[in-house]
């Protein structure tokens, strides 16, 4: 019994290790699909501010201007995705690939030429690095049972990139429900002509939409090489960015429930893990494959049927023209 | 009076005194597409507080002269001037600034958004949705009450009706601050009893010192509603009336440029027997909505049948059943003695063997492939047809044959086999389309919005060879959203309210009021 229990602590608490850059992902897909604008670039931005963020902080020394050096790439990226496919009305898909494939070959290149590691940037020290972070009165809570363990195991001891990754998702829910710019920002995705008719542009709506998720791109990068991870490795986010754009789709492009997918994909990664090599009654040894593959096959059955049509905004795909 | 005084230049114009009376003044503007040109050296001036009708056929650049005052389109030369000065309209941005408002012919209203956040778009009130709801909120139900825009404020804009969107738009105007309101081709989606209510807003709104510009082709609303005319054609404003000195026939002319009749002589002749029949036929939409529901009617030989309703009401589910686009799912259809059962092989082919002719409503996805020449255009559907091949190569010199007759018979401009069907006109297209299907010789022909987007001048050609099938014996299936349309051409007349059929008259004593009633769902015959 009790083992059982600290199985389930040690899984809760590497989902939300897992979860973290999905969410991230996943919040700046909603920013930039709301507005209209495919974003399957979130795997290549990410990947291209891990590598910035661990290069810019082994130059440094400062993990704060390794961050901020992620974000900066990822919204240059964005702004690459804005002027192909905003301002040249370039196919969204397309040019989200190019950036995929152009992180993909440029981050190894780049770090061969700069470290001569085949790709991988040299260690980070953990003063280099955002370290976890522990929560006052741990002591005193240990002692409580079951929550005390839950808080001292699972809420606390995370850095500060996974508690930011949560306040992303409430600002993200705030910005996009609650606010004028939110309002516009859907409408823009849904109908961009009636915020053209409204005497608003169009262009600039979708150009500060794309920006923002370039932000939270650069975090979900920052984490992976310099917060989760001690240096940047070459491939390092796995198509975590397409992870997160199965959730984002999952959750029907809404900040909450869209947390909720991601916290799900992390926990059937953790899972995945956790079953690697072990003998499961009736099953036997499941190849670890199959569990790799789950977020993805749940989507489609998920889609499917389960949870009812996903419907996408309106205008998300088509570039905005006036004249014709 | 204006083409040759507007000449002197626009520092003539500008050292004018401003005259205080027009809330408008359009000076020479011209704006070219490419080699089209749309507008050119257009005049136009609007006295504060009347409404101006604009008339014209379609192309004729009423909606560029809009988008132009709107600052959606940059004009290529000319000057804009409200309350006599001269504005730079670059941007709707600007235009709205200036208290323009423009409801356009197609909405411009996010259909997942409430009615009040599509309301309040663009003039929020706060940063914040929250605060901002509540004092838009206030500011609009006072308008709302003012001017008798009803709405429902929290509903979903994709579940209310037409006539409940147009009033989202005219409130969206006037929470800008509109004084200046452009109407494109408002009462395109109405029923006659909508049209009655919105004008009498647009009434309420210029006793209110509201300067209206409406745009239509329906020359009976100029007469009713309107204070002052412009009629356009091609590009230009080819006449100004005072509405009270004009007729719609003077107006009709000047549209066209020659006389045009508007009244349609119907050959006098006995129906023959039952060649359509449909029984009990019920349709459930991809999303599951039942479209149809237990339609049954019949159309004879040498007879049209009007279906009238405002669009979406099962017309095209029920003309693409009918044409083979679409299964038959439940019920029963009858065509030249041959029986088709539910989820029976039915398709246009076989529509087509059965002697059913179809002319879509979209005739751009339906009725052309508009890349394609027109001799290629001119046999689609019939391609099988012997005489258009040999063997599986298609014969192009007998289509070529085919082609040249078709054009000149059915007055098709220009009569070119080789021009893409594209660079027609609607008019010219939708011409085309009704030369194909009426030279198969069919003895069944479906007919969907035979003239939305036709000019006056090709309404009048549609309308006289639709009557010479008419008097061929050729059972006739129209289905129109124009009223005085389906009344003038058909023998019998059916209407539909959300896929039902509500009633059924002969056409000789029905009248707009009642047909209009019918259509609006308040009234079972």
């Amino acid at each position: 019994m009790l083992e059982s229990f600290q199985i389930i602590i040690s899984l809760l608490d590497s989902t939300i290790r897992i979860a973290t850059p999905l969410i991230f992902c996943a919040m700046a897909g909603i920013f930039s699909e709301r507005s209209g604008i495919i974003d399957i670039g979130l795997e290549g931005k990410m990947l291209l501010s891990a590598f910035v963020a661990a290069t810019a902080t082994f130059l440094t020394g400062s993990p704060i201007f390794g961050l901020f050096a992620a974000i900066l790439m990822s919204c240059s990226a964005s702004l690459i995705h804005g002027f192909a496919c905003i301002t040249n009305k370039g196919d969204q898909v397309i040019s989200g690939l190019a950036i995929n494939i152009l992180a993909s070959g440029l981050t190894i290149t780049l770090g061969i030429a700069l470290f001569s590691r085949g790709g991988q940037t040299p260690p980070l020290a953990s003063e280099q690095r955002f370290m976890p972070i522990d929560f006052p009165f741990l002591d005193q809570l240990s002692f409580v049972p079951v929550f005390g363990e839950l808080f001292v195991e699972v809420i606390s001891g995370h850095n500060i990139l996974v508690y930011l990754s949560v306040l992303a998702v409430f600002f993200t829910y705030y910005v996009i429900f609650k606010t004028r710019f939110g309002l516009r920002l859907r409408a823009v995705g849904e109908k961009p002509e009636a915020v053209d008719t409204a005497g608003i542009s169009v262009i600039k709506m979708r150009y500060q939409s794309i920006l923002i998720a370039g932000m939270l791109c650069g975090l979900a990068g920052a984490y992976l090489s310099i917060a989760h991870g001690a240096g940047f490795g070459r491939e390092m986010s796995a198509g975590k960015g397409y992870i997160a754009l199965a959730a984002m789709i999952f959750g029907k492009w809404n900040p909450i429930p869209t947390l909720f997918a991601c916290l799900l994909f992390g926990f059937l990664e953790a899972l995945g893990v956790r079953l690697e090599g072990v003998e499961l009654i009736w099953i036997g040894e499941v190849p670890v494959q199959v569990m790799q593959a789950l977020p993805y096959v749940l989507t489609v059955v998920l889609l499917a049927g389960f949870i009812g049509k996903a419907r996408a905004p309106g205008a998300i795909g088509v570039p905005y023209s006036k004249e014709g | 009076m204006k083409n040759s005084e507007n000449k002197g230049g626009n520092e003539a114009i500008a050292s004018l005194p401003p005259s205080t009376e027009s809330a408008i003044e359009l000076k020479n503007i011209t704006k070219r597409f490419g080699h089209v040109i749309a507008n050119s050296d257009v005049n136009l001036k609007v006295s504060t507080g009347t409404i101006h009708g604009i008339v014209g056929e379609n192309g004729a650049g009423k909606s560029t002269l809009m988008n132009i005052l709107f600052g959606l389109y940059k004009p290529d030369s000319g000057m804009i001037f409200l309350n006599g000065q001269a504005v730079d309209v670059n941007s709707p941005e600007k235009s709205i600034a200036l208290g323009i408002g423009m409801v356009h012919q197609h909405f411009m209203l996010v259909p997942t958004f409430t009615v009040l956040e599509n309301a309040m778009l663009g003039n929020e009130g706060s940063m914040l949705l929250r605060s901002g709801e509540e004092v838009v909120l206030d500011r609009l139900k006072d308008l709302s009450n003012n001017y008798g825009l009803d709405v429902d404020f929290e509903a979903i804009i994709s579940d209310t009706p037409v006539g409940m969107q147009q009033r989202v738009e005219i409130l969206k105007a006037l929470n800008r601050g509109a004084k200046i309101l452009i109407l494109d081709e408002p009462t395109g989606v109405l029923t006659p009893q909508e049209t009655i209510g919105l004008f009498d807003i647009l009434r309420s709104l210029r006793e209110q010192g509201v300067t209206i510009i409406l745009i239509t082709h329906k020359l009976k609303e100029i007469m009713s509603i309107t204070d002052t005319v412009s009629v356009m054609r091609g590009g230009k404003v080819v006449a100004d009336f005072s509405t009270e000195k004009t007729s719609p026939e003077e107006l009709a002319e000047n549209m066209v440029g020659r006389k045009v009749l508007l009244s349609i002589k119907k050959p006098t002749l006995k129906v023959g027997k039952p060649v359509l029949e449909v029984k009990n036929v019920s349709h459930e939409s991809k999303d599951g909505v039942l479209v149809l529901k237990n339609i049954s009617f019949d159309l004879k030989e040498g007879e049209i049948l009007g279906i009238a309703g405002v669009a979406g009401n099962g017309q095209s589910e029920l003309l693409d059943i009918l044409s083979g686009i679409e299964t038959l799912q439940r019920g029963q259809i009858t065509v030249n003695d041959k029986t088709i059962l539910p989820f029976q092989d039915w398709n246009s082919k076989k529509a087509r063997e059965f002697g059913v002719a179809h002319v879509p409503e979209d005739r751009h996805k339906r009725g052309l492939v508009l890349p394609f020449h027109n001799y290629e255009n001119s046999i689609l559907g019939y391609h099988r047809n012997e005489d258009y091949s040999s063997g599986f190569l298609m014969d192009k010199r007998k289509i070529l044959n085919f082609v040249d007759d078709l054009v000149e018979n059915f007055d098709v401009r220009p009569r070119s086999s080789s021009i893409s069907s594209g660079k027609l006109s609607g008019g010219n297209q939708q011409k085309l389309v009704l030369a194909r299907e009426i030279e198969s010789n069919p003895n069944i022909l479906l007919v969907g919005q035979p003239t939305r987007g036709v000019d006056i001048g090709a309404i009048e050609r549609i309308y006289e060879d639709l009557m010479k099938l008419k008097s061929k014996g050729t059972a006739i299936l129209l289905v129109s959203v124009e009223l005085d349309e389906i009344m003038s051409l058909s023998d019998r007349i059916v209407v539909m309210n959300q896929g039902t059929i509500v009633g059924e008259t002969n056409s000789s004593n029905a009248t707009e009021l009642d047909l209009g009633k019918m259509m609006s769902g308040l009234e079972q015959v």
